[in-house]
């Protein structure tokens, strides 16, 4: 048998596992943004009529489930498996979804790098044969994530110019070989890396040593230069980590060039006040399953590396002291 | 972890440190002064009115208070609260307003987590810490006024 591994850490996948369907499903506030035209829906109520956002939240991420399995002209009997997750407690939007949709189902947390995590683990699942369909999701909420992560909404707090907006809306695709639709090559499972740093209102810098580190260690095991990607998309590191990226990675000895892109930067117009730029498990999803998929079905970009950033920790952790350990994977698409 | 990682981390941190944006403090001075200023003059002119109604002087002043308390309130419930807050920082944060406006935000936040474990128990998450140590600097005050007293006699 041959080894689908490619040096230490990463796998690649000869059978092609292509993202056959995707869709994008977002808030207000996305659709006000510059990439507004490249979304499949835009809700101008982020309560999409519901009483509490939980289940606001939930709506987005079934909407954007059901569109990818329609596109395909199937239901959700035709799927073998759902892999999805999102930030809140007990990965509650991704369960509930998956009550509704009635697909065998993994709820995954890696925070914002959830999107990744999925992405991997279906194309992994799929190119090894064991499922036909894996259908992938992720999700957040911008009142969800504050409630959760912050204070209430309409609480007397400053916003910093570090702070990200987390994303509202939802990014679902499903994998299989049978299609048409980019390939997913490789993916490289992140470690956690944690760099001391305890502020929760920078995020973007917070992460920024993990994207490098998967990163760097993508590029080690399968030989390849940032030449070799027509894109380098993070996930949410926003202005401030992306310039702690491109550092990190100069200073281990590699030029990115213009080849690197993240998708919090991406999604909202620094116009419309949200600080550093976008964040949330919905951004890079969002953002890589809306732009960079259209735009590669368009023949602008061929092979793009995805990068989604995550932070692990939980309000409790910060309030103990604890600095913040975070997580990047990084799936290679190709055109 | 060895000296060398822990060097990258120490170098790291510092850059971090070195990149933030710098808070702009002379602006946000300014704007706390007229939000702050504001609402105090808001304050001097209801209590001004109330002079004139109220028997007492400490009667007075209560009233001031509940009303700036419900104008807080109001300004919150209608989602202006914040935004009064994010362009004037602390002189929107210190005055009873604020304290009024995160005891208001908090309750229609946990609203519909139910009236009683949700609003009823949550209402105080933020404006909690504020009524411990209020009531604790309070007493030590009043410790410190009659041992003083006792000394000066």
């Amino acid at each position: 048998m041959t080894s689908k591994r490619l040096g230490r850490w990463t796998v690649h996948f000869p059978g092609s596992p292509r993202l056959v369907s995707a869709a994008s499903v977002v808030g207000p506030k996305e659709g006000e943004g510059p990439l507004h035209s490249y979304f499949d829906a835009i809700e101008l109520d982020p309560m999409r009529g519901e009483m509490c956002p939980e289940a606001a939240e939930r709506r987005f991420m079934e909407d954007a489930c059901s569109r990818a399995i329609q596109q395909l002209a199937l239901t959700s009997e035709d799927i073998d498996i759902f892999l999805g997750g999102d930030l809140l407690n007990q990965v509650i939007t991704a369960g509930f979804t998956a009550r509704s949709l009635q697909i065998p189902f993994i709820g995954l947390y890696s925070a914002c790098a959830t999107f990744g995590a999925a992405l991997a683990l279906a194309a992994t699942l799929v190119d090894s044969d064991w499922v036909t369909t894996a259908l992938v999701a992720a999700s957040s909420h911008y009142q969800t994530a504050e409630r959760q992560f912050r204070y209430p909404i309409e609480l007397n707090v400053q916003r910093k110019p570090t702070n990200q907006w987390t994303v509202t809306g939802a990014g679902a695709a499903v994998i299989a070989k049978q299609g048409q639709g980019p390939k997913v090559t490789h993916a490289t499972i992140g470690r956690v890396v944690d760099y001391g740093l305890k502020d929760t209102n920078d995020m973007g810098c917070t992460m920024a040593p993990a994207a490098a580190d998967t990163f760097l260690r993508h590029l080690a095991d399968t030989g390849r230069t940032p030449g070799d990607y027509d894109l380098i998309l993070t996930g949410d590191l926003a202005a401030y980590g992306s310039k702690m990226f491109r550092h990190l990675v100069k200073e281990a000895g590699i030029g990115l060039g213009n080849k690197h892109q993240d998708a919090g930067q991406l999604i909202f117009s620094p116009q419309q006040k949200v600080g550093a730029g976008g964040s949330g498990c919905a951004c890079v999803a969002v953002v890589g399953l809306g732009y960079v998929l259209k735009q590669m079905a368009a023949g602008r970009w061929h092979r793009v590396l995805l990068l989604p950033t995550g932070a692990l920790f939980s309000p409790v952790t910060h309030l103990q002291g604890e600095s913040i350990p975070c997580v990047a994977h990084a799936i290679v698409i190709e055109g | 972890m060895d000296g060398k990682a822990i060097d990258a981390q120490q170098r790291y941190q510092k850059l971090v440190k070195d990149n933030a944006p710098k808070p702009k403090v002379g602006r946000n001075l300014w704007r706390a002064f007229l939000v702050g200023g504001a609402l105090g003059v808001i304050g001097h002119f209801l209590y001004g009115l109330f002079e004139a109604i109220e028997p007492t002087k400490g009667e007075s002043t209560a009233t001031t208070l509940a009303s700036l308390i419900f104008i807080g309130a109001v300004l919150t419930a209608l989602g202006v609260y914040d935004s009064i807050a994010q362009w004037g920082g602390a002189g929107a944060a210190v005055p009873i307003t604020g304290f009024a406006n995160t005891i208001v935000s908090a309750a229609m936040e946990f609203r519909r987590e139910g009236l009683i474990l949700g609003l009823g128990s949550r209402m105080f998450v933020i404006a909690g810490p504020v009524l411990v140590y209020g009531t604790v600097a309070g007493f030590l005050t009043g410790l410190a006024k009659v041992a003083i007293m006792n000394l000066l006699h």
